[in-house]
């Protein structure tokens, strides 16, 4: 809660700052290396944030009473002015997120313009921390089919509309494809790893560093990249195999 | 004339200078004691070398015992060798096998452009301590070693930062060719103490702005810098500066 409070606040003043041209462009905190990553680390955490509400949201489908109550919360989400606002703060927050990875990893790659022959880099780091923009572009591609499959056809569409058909029973028909579960399963890996660097390093680009609560910080990144992707990988299986209905 | 019984092939990166493009070359060190230190080995090699009237490996050494961070070699893989906590020269022979071949590069990234061979020029890490990592002070009689006390875990940890030795290896092994362990040290090492203090603002602003002129990359926290120090510079020192640097943004309220 304080995290979130500090994190948001470090949000709210560089808007403020960014804005009120109390920093030129050529000063402000984005044409920094440092302030860059600050920002990462910022989008990186609110997406966190959303992934927590939005598999709280889902896993109402467990209650196995046909979608009813998991249907009362998607009504929900998708009449609330509060949540509806946020989805737009969201876009934004995944657009800022994807615009800084590209510009990072592009301006990374020609810091090193002749590469070696030889490295080893499993010596020294873990293989997805430096390969979170691959994993990102998975996640990409996965959002993309993903707000295909229910945002577009319940937000955008009428198709939803005169209870007809309900957004549970969307996720039955989607997820009656196996290709398509198993396609969930797989970007939910490539979130996992992607968390499994990320979590842990959003706060590191905060500065959010301490002797005592970092070991504590990397504990809940880890439980947190294992546990939500899993939750989310459930979700198509058991419906797959009926055993949600 | 032979001083062991280790014989290695050896492939070279050699390049004129920082203008023409380099290839790599092999060369047969024979001969070799397990004893020798790695840039040992290499003196035999450039021996051998003058004798037969050939060019011989241009790279950059001077103390030779750890303390310079001259020694800039990336072998097989890894700046500095297999080894953890040590530089290219206290690399020992022994730590490879009779037959081994060793391929040694220089540190490659934009901001250390090759000099020749395996020597790279690595003054912008001097031009950004020239930015920002100096106290300014009034020279005079020396001062009363304990006129002003400093806690004892802010002394270690400053001390701690302070062993940092520029070699670059932080950024050779950085993904994305990052100066942020390095830059973070020397900003720690100011920022713990109370002499530091007061142009503890301007120094991690200005430091920062002549690390990303350099043409240095974007840290993102993979730890290789950690993992492949000689002195064992903490991550933390990133996250101190990340931090100095913020709070030094929002409150610095003047247009620069
Ligand atoms: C729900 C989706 C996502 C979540 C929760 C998420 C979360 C995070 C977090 C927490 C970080 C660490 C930030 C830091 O180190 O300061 C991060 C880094 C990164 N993300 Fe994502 N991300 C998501 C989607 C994406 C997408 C769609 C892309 C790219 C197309 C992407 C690309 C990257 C890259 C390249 C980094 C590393 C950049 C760096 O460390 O400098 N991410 N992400
Ligand atoms: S931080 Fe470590 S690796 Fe980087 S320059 Fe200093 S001593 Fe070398
Ligand atoms: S030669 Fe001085 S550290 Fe290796």
């Amino acid at each position: 809660m304080v995290l979130y409070f500090l994190v948001n606040t470090f949000a709210l003043e560089f808007f403020i700052n960014q804005f009120t041209g109390i920093m030129s462009k050529k000063t402000g905190l984005l044409s920094s290396s440092i302030g860059k990553k600050l920002l990462m680390g910022v989008t990186g955490l609110f997406l966190i944030s959303f992934l927590l509400v939005h598999c709280f949201i889902n896993s109402l489908i467990f209650f196995n009473d046909g979608g009813e109550t998991f249907n009362k919360g998607a009504e929900f989400m998708g009449t609330n002015w509060l949540i509806r606002t946020m989805e737009i703060v969201l876009f934004g927050g995944i657009l800022a997120h994807i615009f800084l990875a590209l510009k990072l990893t592009l301006d990374n790659r020609k810091a090193r313009p002749v590469g070696y022959e030889v490295t080893n880099g499993n010596a020294n780091s873990n293989w997805y921390s430096r390969w979170m923009g691959l994993l990102g572009t998975l996640i990409l591609m996965f959002l993309i089919i993903h707000l295909k499959h229910f945002w577009y056809v319940s937000r955008l569409t009428d198709h939803l509309d005169g209870g007809l058909e309900t957004l549970f029973d969307e996720m039955k028909e989607v997820f009656e494809n196996p290709i398509i579960v198993a396609l969930y399963c797989a970007s939910m890996i490539s979130l996992a790893y992607h968390l499994l660097h990320g979590f842990q390093s959003a706060f590191q680009s905060l500065g959010l560093n301490h002797k005592k609560y970092t070991p504590l910080i990397k504990s809940a990144g880890v439980a947190f990249s294992i546990l939500i992707p899993a939750i989310f990988a459930a979700m198509p299986i058991t419906m797959h195999f009926g055993i949600i209905e | 004339m032979s001083h062991g019984n280790m014989n290695l092939t050896l492939k070279v990166w050699k390049q004129k200078n920082k203008d023409t493009k380099g290839r790599f070359e092999t060369y047969q060190a024979k001969g070799i004691s397990p004893d020798m230190s790695f840039l040992e080995m290499f003196d035999v090699v450039n021996e051998q070398l003058i004798n037969e009237g050939k060019e011989p490996i241009a790279f950059d050494h001077d103390c030779r015992e750890g303390i310079c961070g001259m020694c800039s070699m990336y072998i097989n893989g890894r700046p500095h060798g297999p080894k953890q906590g040590i530089t290219t020269c206290q690399l020992h022979m022994r730590s490879f096998k009779d037959g081994d071949t060793i391929v040694v590069e220089p540190w490659r990234s934009a901001a250390f452009p090759v000099i020749k061979d395996l020597a790279v020029d690595r003054s912008s890490f001097d031009r950004i301590i020239a930015a920002g990592g100096f106290v300014s002070v009034n020279t005079g009689n020396a001062k009363d070693a304990n006129n002003i006390l400093i806690n004892k875990d802010d002394a270690d940890e400053a001390f701690n930062a302070a062993a940092c030795i520029g070699c670059g290896a932080c950024v050779a092994a950085c993904k994305n060719s990052s100066a942020m362990l390095f830059v973070s040290a020397k900003v720690s090492q100011l920022a713990l103490l109370p002499q530091g203090q007061i142009e503890k603002q301007d120094r991690v602003l200005n430091m920062v702005k002549q690390m990303d002129e350099e043409g240095f990359g974007n840290c993102t926290n993979t730890g290789a810098c950690e993992a492949e120090c000689p002195k064992a510079i903490s991550l933390e020192n990133i996250a101190r500066m990340n931090r100095e640097y913020s709070l030094a943004t929002f409150a610095q309220n003047k247009i620069k």
